[in-house]
């Protein structure tokens, strides 16, 4: 048993590999078979991510779900950054460029509108809580755009560290919910093409969420998804705590 | 050679990323702006051309399309590290300013695709 997990303990990437693979394995039977079909495998799986991560916080204390227990440490590795951006950057392989490059004004726009509804209403929704100075409103209507754009705005406008995690919260908060949302509600609000994915991504934001939520809706919309949605953390992280947060002194001032 | 698709995946997702460093930097902000999104596009463009080149075929492709597929068990990996804990006791206000503008979006979405759609 000593030299199993000594194995497991100098190779966490290749356990990472067998966990999630496992994990794919038991979802996909579970739609299949529980569920006829009705809902994707993959989407089960993402679901089933999510738990196995609140888990790891349950019993470990940790930030960084499941992987804070030593033998999945891998499964952090696998889903951390590099994989994830270099996976994406590869989604593009079955992206067309002439549909990127016509729906590109669409994307564009809606990166705009997204980070004015995500910031506006969770300033609202601040205010509504009974916060009145600029700074806290600013750092959470940020917040609500992603869990990088909070934090970032925070920093740049010396928010208090309780303000600031409650910043991060929330833009996680956003992650899942978007990621569990997409896949109920993508028929009925039209999300079924390239240049709809591509306004989605620019509407949501949060490019882990709308990632996960268009794997488990249509995995061809993906690339298109994703290919706004990362602007959207860059475009909040330089509005934010500029001119939004200029507009919010103004009226709070 | 697989290595080779595998490679341009690699300058695509390097350059990409540069560029949005360079875009952050440029801007002031101590933030990758966008740094994914070109390499998307960085990737799509030599596609076309390797296309054009009669070069886009075999294992070249091949190399690519196994990160183009690793993608949804990255996501589940990804999940299954995030800190889920701390997202769901960070207490109601962080609950509430995370899903409800979620909802917004969902609204406000097909009024965009219809007054937008080409």
């Amino acid at each position: 048993m000593e030299e199993l997990l000594k194995v497991i303990d100098k190779n966490g990437l290749i356990v990472g590999f067998l966990c999630v693979g496992i994990l794919s394995l038991f979802s996909h039977w579970v739609s299949k078979n529980l569920l006829k079909s009705k809902i994707p495998g993959s989407a089960i799986a993402i679901f089933l991510g999510l738990v196995l991560g609140y888990l790891g916080g349950f019993f470990t204390g940790g930030t960084k779900g499941i992987s804070d227990i030593e033998i999945f440490k891998g499964i952090g590795f696998l889903g951390g950054s590099m994989f994830r951006d270099f996976a994406i950057v590869a989604t593009a392989l079955g992206a067309s460029y002439l549909l990127v490059k016509r729906s590109g004004f669409l994307g564009m726009l809606s990166l705009v509108i997204g980070i004015l509804i995500f910031f506006t209403s969770g300033v609202l929704i601040a205010f509504a809580w009974g916060i009145r100075d600029p700074v806290s409103l600013c750092t959470i209507g940020a917040g609500a755009c992603t869990y990088i754009v909070g934090p970032v705005t925070g920093a740049a406008l010396g928010a208090s560290s309780e303000v600031i995690a409650l910043s991060i919260g929330a833009g996680l908060v956003k992650t899942i919910a978007v990621t569990i949302f997409t896949p109920l509600f993508a028929k009925k609000i039209g999300l079924d093409s390239p240049g709809s994915a591509m306004a989605f991504g620019g509407i949501m934001g949060t490019s882990s969420g709308v990632a996960a939520g268009l794997a488990a809706t249509d995995p061809k919309l993906v690339p298109y998804g994703a290919v706004t949605a990362t602007f959207y953390t860059g475009l909040g992280c330089l509005i934010c705590p500029s001119l939004f947060y200029l507009i919010l002194e103004l009226i709070f001032v | 050679m697989i290595i080779y698709g595998l490679a341009l995946l690699s300058v695509s997702f390097i350059l990409g990323q540069w560029i949005g460093e360079l875009l952050g930097k440029l801007l002031g902000i101590n933030a990758n702006v966008g740094g994914v999104g070109f390499s998307m596009l960085i990737l799509m463009v030599l596609k076309e051309v390797f296309e054009r080149k009669g070069w886009w075929k075999g294992d070249l492709v091949l190399g690519i399309d196994f990160w183009n597929k690793m993608y949804i068990p990255v996501v589940i990996a990804m999940a299954a590290s995030l800190n889920v804990k701390s997202a769901i006791s960070s207490g109601n206000l962080a609950l509430l300013v995370g899903i409800i503008p979620v909802f917004f979006g969902f609204a406000f979405f097909p009024v965009l695709l219809k007054n937008f759609k080409q």
